[in-house]
């Protein structure tokens, strides 16, 4: 359940940054995480007011605010277009429309959740995120890194030559996911993210299709109620040998 | 806080705790359609519009509904009782705890998909309403029968 004494609503983000600078206060996302805890919080920050609840799309990239719902995100025509559906692909199975309508982006990214089907699919993109003081962090390094106190304003997606694909592993439908892949073909090569392993979705580039597939097996795989490790690991490969048919075009290799 | 919306068409102003969600908002205002079920995110059960957007009341804090219009089953009693007809004509309606936010967000899809949406669709935005009696099927004839009523009847 929610749990704090005092609301703030900030009308600038070095004001929410401020207030997030004492150990006790929260960031308000979409909410729907922070609700299954029971902590109490002193004070929930809420970054309503600061106009981060649009997508703005120019000729070099796509400038994605923290409040925007992953609803958005599935329904935004340009960042569809660009990634040729991947990123509706790994939105569209989660829980439901009502519960995109709530998820926002900043939560979801900052949590760096190891189930998140969103992270894996913008690491394979050239993105980045923007934290309120440590400025503009590549998504790579800010999934991997630890940005005590920070306020995630924006996701950055440039929109670089590349081909995306999304595939993902439920047990059922709208359920947490088994594991996550999601394939770039670029003008150097490849790059996978897989994520659900059951840890934070990870990064690996490859010149070659050989190549990135014994990187993706060479990523370490956990177990957990969902499935094992050693089951994780062959749907990791079949998903990303899937991905790379994808984007050859051949939906069975 | 003072919390002041609109709900169901009727200015309504309250004096709420800051940590309240939406959902403990409507039914301290007598909306009692909206039902809390799985306090997870993932019935659909406590389903109510946002500005005409569906949204889970038990996710949305009290407070980002303010100078907003939220909308619940008591507020959509025609349309709900014109599609409770069709769901009861197909078997859909059983036990029918689940029916509050099943027909909240059938009416959200109605608005924002058109009549010849395939099953695919309808079943995808319906995905987050969990029914545990029908299986869907009989639910999904009613829905495809009642936005084609226009043609039919």
């Amino acid at each position: 359940m929610l749990n704090f004494r005092k609301l703030a609503c900030p009308e600038t983000i070095e004001e929410a940054w401020k207030l997030n600078q004492v150990r006790t206060n929260c960031v308000l996302g979409g909410t729907g995480w922070l609700k299954m805890g029971d902590r109490p919080w002193n004070t929930a920050i809420d970054l309503s007011r600061l106009g981060l609840d649009t997508i703005e799309e120019t000729e070099e990239e796509f400038r994605i605010g923290a409040m925007v719902t992953l609803r958005q995100l599935e329904q935004h025509k340009g960042l569809n277009a660009y990634t040729e559906r991947a990123v509706y692909d790994s939105v569209k199975h989660i829980v439901g429309t009502q519960f995109r309508n709530c998820a926002t982006v900043g939560g979801t990214f900052w949590s760096r959740f190891g189930f998140s089907d969103v992270l894996t699919c913008f690491l394979v993109l050239d993105a980045s995120v923007v934290l309120a003081h440590a400025g503009t962090v590549p998504l790579a390094e800010f999934a991997s890194g630890t940005y005590p106190n920070e306020i995630l304003t924006h996701v950055v997606v440039k929109k670089t030559a590349l081909q995306v694909v999304y595939d993902s592993f439920r047990n059922s439908d709208t359920d947490l996911p088994v594991v996550t892949v999601a394939v770039a073909r670029t003008e150097e090569g490849y790059r996978a993210a897989v994520g659900a392993r059951p840890a934070r979705a990870e990064l690996v580039t490859a010149e070659t299709e050989a190549e990135l597939k014994k990187h993706v097996q060479g990523l370490i795989y956990g177990s957990n109620t969902r499935a094992s490790g050693e089951y994780r690991a062959a749907l990791a490969d079949t998903l990303t040998g899937r991905c790379l048919g994808r984007l050859e075009g051949d939906e069975q290799k | 806080m003072i919390l002041e919306l609109t709900l169901n068409g009727k200015k309504v102003s309250a004096e709420v705790p800051e940590d309240m969600v939406l959902l403990d908002f409507c039914r301290s205002q007598g909306c009692h359609s909206v039902k809390r079920g799985c306090e997870t995110s993932n019935c659909g059960l406590c389903t109510v519009w946002l500005d005409e957007t569906p949204v889970l009341s038990c996710n949305v804090p009290a407070f980002r509904a303010a100078g907003r219009r939220v909308t619940t089953l008591e507020g959509l009693r025609k349309e709900a009782e014109e599609f409770g007809g069709y769901l009861a004509d197909e078997g859909g309606e059983q036990c029918g705890f689940c029916n509050p936010g099943f027909i909240m967000n059938v009416l959200a899809l109605e608005r924002e998909l058109s009549a010849d949406a395939s099953d695919e669709e309808i079943l995808a935005f319906l995905s987050g309403n969990l029914c545990r009696c029908t299986g869907y099927v009989s639910q999904l004839r009613a829905i495809r029968r009642w936005m084609k009523r226009g043609e039919s009847e």
